[in-house]
């Protein structure tokens, strides 16, 4: 029997790698074409490398980040590969976590992905779903609102980041080679940061 | 005398560059190719870039030349992984020009600052 812990990084996983044609397809208009098969191979092994019974939650997230790191092999390796490790953080020795612990994961795995990208919000990347949500997440914890209701608001502001980044040009990465041509486009990187927020909120 | 690795997003063309460099530069042996992923496809591996990074490593440190993109935020993130107080540089070179004259430099026996600089000098190189 998998721990709770086990069935939440599950239905992250899963829910990439259902995604994973989808993610492709959008990374095949700006980018390499391999942000989903890359995104479906790391998360595959992270689920194959996980101990199902694993119970401390920033041991979970380090090992969940080590793999991304070996396994993904494009750029979106190192950012979440760091990400989940600057996660793991907060949540060390843990075995559950409140908002506010989580609302601090949250705000270290963005610093990580900013120091590692060298980016900003409107740079068309996974910023402009992430910082909204960790915004959101911030007033939410404020007004008290329960943890189901967190994700969900943090779920509406990440999607519209995702749809602000169809306004803008891309100055990062492979896509940043298209100049104007990447305005249209939604930034994969920034659809699988709402893909995972997602997969959380569902399993609450 | 200084390592070099060669990180490339291809195995053949980090094979290839250092085959290349190691042509050149003699007796050197500490040029490490660490291309593509575990199973031969494309894509960089941090974890197998920070090993060939210690493998690569005498203690004189180790200059890096990488393609592009995720080779430089791999091997930025293998760097930051690394447990034992190793000094690496990434070189802002081209991989094969910036590779030869690495290696040459390393083969004298120059230390990490020089090769570095040898290395960023092939990107105003002129052809003709």
């Amino acid at each position: 029997m998998s721990t709770r812990l086990y069935q939440c990084i599950e239905a992250i996983g899963n829910k990439i790698i259902e995604n994973k044609d989808f993610l492709t397809d959008l990374d095949r208009e700006i980018g390499d074409a391999d942000h989903g098969v890359n995104m479906a191979r790391g998360f595959s092994e992270v689920l194959t490398a996980l101990p199902q019974d694993e119970t401390d939650i920033g041991a979970a997230l380090k090992k969940v980040g080590m793999t991304l790191l070996s396994k993904v092999g494009g750029a979106s390796g190192p950012l979440y590969g760091t990400a989940y490790m600057k996660a793991a953080g907060p949540a060390a020795g843990k075995t559950e976590i409140d908002l506010t612990v989580a609302c601090e994961m949250l705000k270290e795995a963005i610093a990580g992905i900013q120091m590692r990208g060298k980016a900003v919000k409107g740079e068309k990347t996974m910023l402009d779903a992430l910082i909204p949500a960790y915004e959101t997440m911030v007033s939410c914890i404020e007004s008290g609102d329960d943890a189901k209701t967190t994700l969900e608001k943090m779920c509406e502001t990440a999607s519209m980041g995702v749809e602000y980044t169809k306004t803008i040009q891309a100055t990062k990465g492979r896509a940043s080679y298209l100049g104007e041509r990447s305005i249209g486009h939604q930034d994969p990187g920034a659809t699988s940061s709402l893909i995972t927020l997602e997969a959380i909120r569902d399993f609450l | 005398m200084v390592g070099i690795v060669i990180v490339s997003h291809s195995r053949k063309v980090a094979e290839g560059v250092r085959d290349l460099a190691l042509q050149m530069a003699g007796e050197h042996k500490a040029i490490i190719a660490c291309g593509g992923m575990e199973d031969g496809s494309i894509g960089t591996d941090t974890v197998l870039i920070m090993e060939a990074i210690k493998e690569a490593n005498d203690g004189d440190g180790v200059c890096v030349l990488c393609d592009l993109g995720s080779a430089i935020l791999s091997t930025q993130t293998a760097m930051d992984l690394l447990d034992d107080p190793i000094k690496v540089v990434i070189a802002d070179a081209p991989i094969l020009e910036g590779a030869i004259s690495c290696a040459i430099n390393a083969s004298f026996g120059a230390p990490l600052s020089d090769v570095v600089q040898a290395a960023e000098k092939a990107r105003g190189m002129s052809k003709f």
